[in-house]
C-alpha cells in the first residue's frame, strides 16, 4: 500500500500534461505530412521518398517570403502554392513516364528527387539553420512553464487543413474524382475522369500540405537542409502503423506515436525517444502487419 | 551456342582480372587507392544485387550491414592485440550476420515498398544507437585503429602496402563474386528468381518463400559486412556516417546505374559513380554539390535506361 502511494506520488503529473500538449502539437503536424504521403500512396502506388524534402523546401520558401514581406500568413500560403506547383512539375517530369512500370521504380525516382532537392538546399542556403519568427508571441501559464499559444494555433490549423481536405474529398468535384481513381483506376478512366491529371493534382496537394506543415513547424526548430529525412522517416512509420493508404488511420497513428515519443522524452533524451516509435513499428509488423488503426481484415 | 558464350565469358573474366591485378603496378598512388575503393563499394553494391536484382526486394538498409561489419572489425582490432586481420574479418562477419538476421526476421514479412521502408527504418535504428552510445562506439567521432598485418596464420606475415592491400581486396572481391555467381545459378538462386518473377506462384508450388527470403537477406548482409571490414582495414577508422542512410542510397544508385541482376553491373555502377564524383569535384572544387548532377543522371537512367550501363552495353553488343 505504501509503495503504491509512493508510486502515485512519484508520477510527474505536470510533466505528463505538458508532454501531452507537445505530443498533440507534433502529432497534428505529423498527421498533416503523413496524410499527403498516404494519399499519394493510396492513389498511385508511389512511395514518395521526396516528401520530407518538400516539407523542408516549404519551410525554406516560407523563410524567403517572410523576409521579403514580413507576413507569416502570406509565407504559409505562398510556400504551399509554390511547393504544390513544384510537386506537380516533378510528378509530370519524373513519375508520369514510370506509370505502368514496377512500382519499385517510383521509389528510386523519388529517392533521386530527394537527393537533388536536399543538396540543392544545402548548396543554396548553406548548412546554418534559418529561423522563422513565431507570428503569435503570447504565452499562457502551464504549471512552471510559459506555454506559447502559437503551438496550440499550429495544432488547430493543422486540424483545420486536414478537416477541410476531408470535406473536399467528400464533396468537391475533384475530390470525388480522387476517390473514384483510388477505388478503380481503369473504371474511372472509362467514365471520363482524366486520371493522369488526378495523379498530378494529388501529388501537388500532398506537396502543398507537406510545405504548409514545414512552415508551421519552422518556428519550433530551426529550418535546415537535413530536416526532411527525420520527417519522412516518421511519416513512413506513421503510414505503416496506420495502414498504408488509410487517411484516418494515419492521423490516429501520427498522434499516437507523437504522444508516445513525448512521454518517452520525460525519461530519456529526445534523440533516443525516436527508438520508441521504432519499437512500435516492429511490434506492429509482428502482430498486425496491415496496420494498427484499420479494421481487422475479414 | 551456350558453350561458346561460356568461353567468351571466362576469357572476358580473365582479361578484366588480369588488368585489375596489373593496375596497381602502373597507376599512380592516388588512383591505386581509388581503384581499391571502387572494388570495396562494388562488393557492397554486388551484395545488395542479390536482393534487388535476383529476389526483387529493394533494400534501403544496406548501410546497417556495412557499418556493423566495419564496427565489428574495429572492435576486433581494438580489443585483440596484436591486431589480427582474420579475427577482424570474423568479428565483422559475425556482427553483420546478427544484424542481418534481426533485420531479415522482421522485414521479410513484408513485400515490395514495405520491405524497402522497413529496411530503411532498421538501418536508421542502428544509426541512432551507434551515434548516441558514445562510450562504446565513440559516438560522432567514431573509432580509429591501426591496420593489421597481411598474414597467413602460422606461415607468413607482412605489413600492408597499397599494392598488397589492393591485391588482397581484389582477391576477396573476386572470390565473393564467384561464390555469389555460383549461388545465383544454384537451385537456391533459381528459387530466389522465381520469387522475383511471381511470389504467389512460388509459394503455391510449395517453396517456403519466407525462409528463402531470410536466407537471401542474410547472405546479402554477410557480403555487405565483408565490404565493411575491407573498408575498415583500408581506412583505419569506423564512423557513424557509414551507417547513415546515405550509404544505403548510394548502394542502390550503384546498382541501378550499373545494371541490376548482373552482379558485375553494380561494380561497374560504383566505378561510374565514383569516377563522375571525382571528375565533378576536380572540375568545380570540393564544395560542389556533386549529388545534384548525379541525381539528374540517376533519374534519367531510371526512366530511359532501366537496364543500367551493363544491360545497355549488352543489348548494343548483341545488335
Amino acid at each position: 500500500m505504501d509503495t503504491l502511494v509512493h508510486f502515485f506520488q512519484s508520477i510527474p503529473y505536470d510533466q505528463i500534461v505538458i508532454q501531452t500538449m507537445n505530443g498533440i502539437v507534433t502529432g497534428m503536424i505529423l498527421a498533416l505530412v503523413a496524410s499527403g504521403l498516404t494519399l499519394i500512396f493510396g492513389i498511385m502506388d508511389v512511395v514518395n521518398f521526396a516528401h520530407g524534402e518538400l516539407f523542408m523546401l516549404g519551410a525554406y520558401v516560407g523563410v524567403i517570403v517572410l523576409v521579403a514581406t514580413g507576413s507569416f500568413w502570406m509565407a504559409l500560403v505562398l510556400a504551399s502554392l509554390v511547393v504544390a506547383i513544384l510537386g506537380a512539375a516533378l510528378q509530370i517530369v519524373t513519375l508520369r513516364p514510370l506509370i505502368g512500370r514496377d512500382p519499385l521504380n517510383t521509389i528510386l525516382a523519388t529517392f533521386g528527387i530527394s537527393l537533388i532537392l536536399q543538396n540543392y538546399a544545402l548548396w543554396q542556403f548553406g548548412p546554418v539553420a534559418r529561423k522563422i519568427n513565431e507570428p503569435i508571441t503570447t504565452h499562457f501559464n502551464l504549471f512552471y512553464l510559459e506555454y506559447p499559444w502559437y503551438r496550440l494555433v499550429i495544432a488547430a490549423l493543422s486540424a483545420a487543413i486536414i478537416g477541410s481536405f476531408w470535406l473536399f474529398l467528400k464533396y468537391g468535384k475533384f475530390g470525388v474524382w480522387i476517390r473514384a481513381t483510388t477505388q478503380d483506376r481503369v473504371m474511372a478512366q472509362a467514365m471520363g475522369i482524366p486520371v493522369p491529371w488526378v495523379h498530378t493534382g494529388v501529388f501537388a496537394i500532398g506537396a502543398g500540405m507537406a510545405a504548409a506543415s514545414g512552415v508551421l513547424f519552422g518556428p519550433l526548430v530551426g529550418v535546415n537542409h537535413a530536416m526532411g529525412l527525420d520527417w519522412v522517416l516518421k511519416a513512413f512509420i506513421v503510414v505503416v502503423v496506420g495502414g498504408m493508404g488509410n487517411l484516418g488511420g494515419s492521423i490516429a497513428a501520427a498522434i499516437f506515436i507523437s504522444l508516445l515519443e513525448s512521454y518517452a522524452s520525460i525519461w530519456m533524451n529526445p534523440s533516443q525517444a525516436v527508438i520508441v516509435s521504432f519499437v512500435v513499428l516492429i511490434l506492429t509488423l509482428l502482430f498486425r502487419p496491415t496496420g494498427l488503426f484499420v479494421p481487422t481484415p475479414k | 551456342m551456350i558453350k561458346h558464350s561460356n568461353k567468351t565469358y571466362w576469357i572476358g573474366f580473365c582479361v578484366v582480372l588480369a588488368l585489375l591485378i596489373v593496375a596497381p603496378l602502373v597507376l599512380p598512388e592516388f588512383w591505386r587507392r581509388f581503384l581499391t575503393e571502387i572494388l570495396i563499394w562494388g562488393l557492397l553494391a554486388m551484395s545488395s544485387d542479390i536482393l534487388i536484382g535476383y529476389t526483387g526486394m529493394i533494400s534501403f538498409g544496406h548501410s546497417a550491414f556495412f557499418g556493423l561489419g566495419m564496427y565489428g572489425a574495429a572492435a576486433a582490432l581494438l580489443l585483440v592485440s596484436p591486431p589480427n586481420m582474420w579475427i577482424a574479418i570474423g568479428f565483422g562477419l559475425v556482427a553483420a550476420a546478427i544484424v542481418s538476421l534481426f533485420v531479415a526476421y522482421f522485414s521479410t514479412r513484408l513485400r515490395d515498398i514495405y520491405f524497402a521502408i522497413t529496411t530503411l527504418i532498421f538501418s536508421q535504428i542502428f544509426y541512432v544507437i551507434i551515434f548516441t552510445w558514445t562510450e562504446v562506439t565513440g559516438g560522432e567521432n567514431g573509432l580509429a585503429f591501426s591496420r593489421p598485418q597481411l598474414s597467413i596464420p602460422g606461415i607468413y606475415s607482412t605489413p600492408f602496402t597499397t599494392e598488397t592491400l589492393h591485391w588482397f581486396v581484389l582477391a576477396v572481391v573476386t572470390a565473393s563474386y564467384l561464390i555469389l555467381r555460383r549461388v545465383t545459378q544454384s537451385p537456391f538462386g533459381m528459387v530466389l528468381q522465381s520469387i522475383r518473377e511471381n511470389e504467389p506462384r512460388t509459394r503455391a508450388i510449395g517453396y517456403p518463400v519466407e525462409r528463402y527470403k531470410i536466407v537471401a537477406v542474410m547472405l546479402s548482409g554477410l557480403f555487405a559486412g565483408l565490404a565493411g571490414v575491407l573498408y575498415a582495414i583500408q581506412n583505419k577508422f569506423a564512423a557513424p556516417d557509414f551507417v547513415y542512410f546515405l550509404i544505403s542510397g548510394e548502394t542502390v544508385i550503384f546498382n541501378v546505374m550499373g545494371g541490376i541482376g548482373t552482379l558485375v553491373g553494380p561494380i561497374v555502377g560504383a566505378g561510374f559513380f565514383l569516377m563522375l564524383r571525382e571528375l565533378l569535384s576536380r572540375m568545380f572544387g570540393d564544395q560542389f554539390p556533386y549529388l545534384i548532377p548525379l541525381g539528374f543522371i540517376f533519374i534519367a537512367m531510371i526512366i530511359f535506361l532501366p537496364q543500367g550501363l551493363l544491360g545497355f552495353a549488352r543489348r548494343w553488343l548483341n545488335r
